[in-house]
């Protein structure tokens, strides 16, 4: 393989990854755990790194995720106290812990791999230098093999707990009525939330895998109502992000796991506006729709009192009609040729007068208003 | 096969119940009992801790003291037989799923972990649509309904528990007056086949009429009995307080 082709692979691999609890993420609405998850394990990485003394410990791993979940429990801790809100909460925790790294890393292992750069950005390109060897044979990067462990993990774990996860994220009330600890089954999504952004980390830093566990999600929900599409849709937009991200930055020189969230914006935004039900196009044709409707209706109601009341029958000249009902010209005669099309009226001369239908329509909607 | 069993075993039995939120109390020694095969309301002002006695009874909220049984024994023994609808707006209608799909999680329960719906659930869930007048909405997603459909839908998914106990956390808050009547008349049928029913009710006008039993609560227990001896002028005082309410011969309230 060649190392480009490595790089995206890799790069879907952990859109791919991000994405799966990151659907779960969004719907729960603790987006921001995953912000303040994915800083806090730098101080789980550098406390391990001076303990063992060696960047490519498991255990710089596991006492990352063992800090990612130690970052949620504490700032539920303060939350529950009800002396801070949620967002205080996650927004005193993490930048606390986050700095502590930061300042151990400063002072004692400056002129390591673990730089800043690394740390906010992290550094996909050089994926394919760190290889698995086993037994002379080269089994390709060794960040592929790890991302493809904690997407398994994820995956399996999605697939077992679904309907368990469904409910406690639905009606976390009724779960726990029926016995299903929801409690638990957030400490687990916590936890895999943790060890996604530990495994993500080194190839797109702290920062940008925010934009891989919130955007696809967001986006596939714009795009489906059903829960199990939702989390395919959320893969397949993290890969097409991770894709065309690496040729944005193949392009304009630039950092791939940058132009990756870059993509992850631009694809959100593109869906925002073009969705077929909940975009923002949609819901605009949609309302023109129905303040034609409504105009239709204001129209047919009004000349129905019209006839209850025996009233004046001047009244039903078109231009009496925009007096009436202070629409403008252009959009009165809109409104009265689409219930003539309709079928709603029938106009004879200068007279508008309900057909049949038209009566029952028009007291349809006055049993409805 | 549990009918015959607790034939004789009260639906609920609460024993000196005292629940607090950060040292405040919601329900402050509370005893009562309530029997099988009634339609129970609970009423009391705002942050009497209705909602609070549902949860605590449900083991959603730990009591500070008290014993809670539930056909005679813990909660925990009995949750396969009870159901619970709670309160409407305590869940996000904008979750990507349908109404089918809610109405089986009720029988999530039944199921265990891991295990999925089976074809058969899924007809029990039809069925249970067919009984709240939904059938037609099982594929239609949830953000799609009115609050009266929302409503119906939390009753099917009560219904598909098959529970002799069902707790109800203001079945009627928000949906229309047509609504409300064929609530009440699914409440009467569960009733009559022996089940009982719990709801935390907020109208006084409408309680006679639907009820035949009524706990006043606030904070503490004022009364618990059939409406005709719990529900009196007194005792409305007593659980209302000083804020102006009267209730005269005819049964009529004024606030």
């Amino acid at each position: 393989m060649s190392p480009s082709l490595e790089i995206i692979i890799l790069a879907s691999l952990v859109a791919l990854t991000c994405a799966l609890p990151g659907v779960f993420l969004v719907l729960r609405r603790i987006s921001l755990m995953s912000d303040a998850i994915s800083h806090a394990i730098l101080l789980g990485i550098v406390v391990m790194f001076f303990i063992t003394k060696d960047l490519s410990s498991p255990l710089l791993l596991i006492g990352a995720t063992i800090t990612g979940v130690l970052t949620v429990t504490v700032t539920e801790m303060l939350i529950r106290t009800q002396k801070v809100k949620k967002d205080t909460a996650i927004g005193l925790v993490f930048p606390f812990l986050f700095s502590i790294g930061v300042i151990l890393l400063n002072k004692y292992a400056s002129g390591i791999h673990l730089d800043a750069d690394c740390i906010l950005f992290g550094e996909i390109a050089f994926a394919p230098f760190d290889r698995f060897i086993f037994q002379n044979v080269d089994l390709g990067p060794i960040g592929l093999w790890l991302m493809s462990v904690v997407f398994l993990l994820n995956l399996t774990f999605i697939i077992v707990f679904y309907k368990e996860l469904k409910l406690a994220t639905f009606d976390p009330a009724l779960a726990a009525a029926l016995g299903f600890t929801p409690i638990l089954l957030h400490y687990a999504l916590m936890s895999l939330v943790s060890i996604t952004a530990v495994g993500a980390f080194e190839n797109v830093g702290s920062i940008l895998v925010v934009a891989l566990f919130i955007a696809p999600p967001a986006t596939a929900y714009l795009l489906t109502n059903r829960l199990s599409v939702m989390l395919i849709l959320s893969g397949a937009i993290g890969i097409i992000a991770a894709i065309s991200g690496y040729w944005l930055a193949h392009f304009l020189d630039a950092n791939i796991a940058g132009s990756m969230a870059t993509m992850c914006g631009v694809i959100f935004f593109i869906v925002f506006i073009f969705a077929p039900e909940h975009g923002w196009l949609a819901r605009q044709f949609f309302r023109r729709f129905k303040q034609w409707d409504f105009a239709k209706d204001i129209l047919t109601v009004h000349l129905l009192q019209t006839e209850l009341n025996h009233a004046d029958q001047t009244e039903q000249i078109v231009s009496h009609m925009t007096d009436h009902m202070l629409w403008d010209h252009p959009f009165t005669i809109d409104v009265i040729s689409r219930c003539l099309q309709d079928g709603l009226i029938v106009q004879e001369g200068e007279k508008l007068i309900l057909t049949n239908y038209g009566r029952e329509k028009a007291k349809i909607s006055i049993l409805k208003g | 096969m549990t009918n015959t069993m607790q034939s004789n075993s009260l639906a609920i039995e609460v024993t000196d119940l005292t629940v607090a939120y950060q040292e405040k109390p919601v329900l402050w020694d509370v005893d009562f009992n309530v029997p099988q095969g009634v339609l129970l309301a609970i009423v009391g002002p705002n942050g009497a801790g209705k909602s609070t006695l549902i949860k605590t009874i449900l083991g959603l909220v730990k009591p500070v003291a008290g014993r809670i049984l539930v056909l005679g024994a813990q909660y925990q023994a009995r949750k396969q037989l009870i159901a619970y609808v709670p309160q409407r707006s305590s869940v996000d209608w904008d979750f990507p799923t349908n109404v089918l799909d809610v109405v089986l999680m009720g029988r999530y329960g039944h199921l265990g972990w891991i295990r999925r719906p089976s074809p058969k659930d899924k007809k029990l869930a039809i069925e249970c649509l067919e009984r709240v007048g939904m059938a037609d909405f099982a594929g239609r997603q949830i953000s799609q309904l009115s609050g009266g459909q929302q409503q119906r839908v939390f009753l099917a998914r009560a219904f598909i528990q098959e529970a002799s106990i069902y707790l109800m956390d203001e079945p009627f808050a928000g949906v229309d007056a047509t609504t409300e009547k064929s609530i009440i008349e699914l409440l009467r049928e569960i009733k009559k086949s022996g089940k009982t029913v719990i709801c935390v009710h907020h109208d006084l006008e409408t309680l006679k009429e639907y009820f035949d039993w009524v706990m006043l609560l606030n904070v503490r227990r004022v009364s618990l009995g059939p409406i005709a001896t719990a529900l009196t002028p007194e005792n409305l005082k007593r659980a209302y307080g000083g804020r102006a309410l009267f209730l005269d011969q005819k049964g009529d309230t004024r606030v």
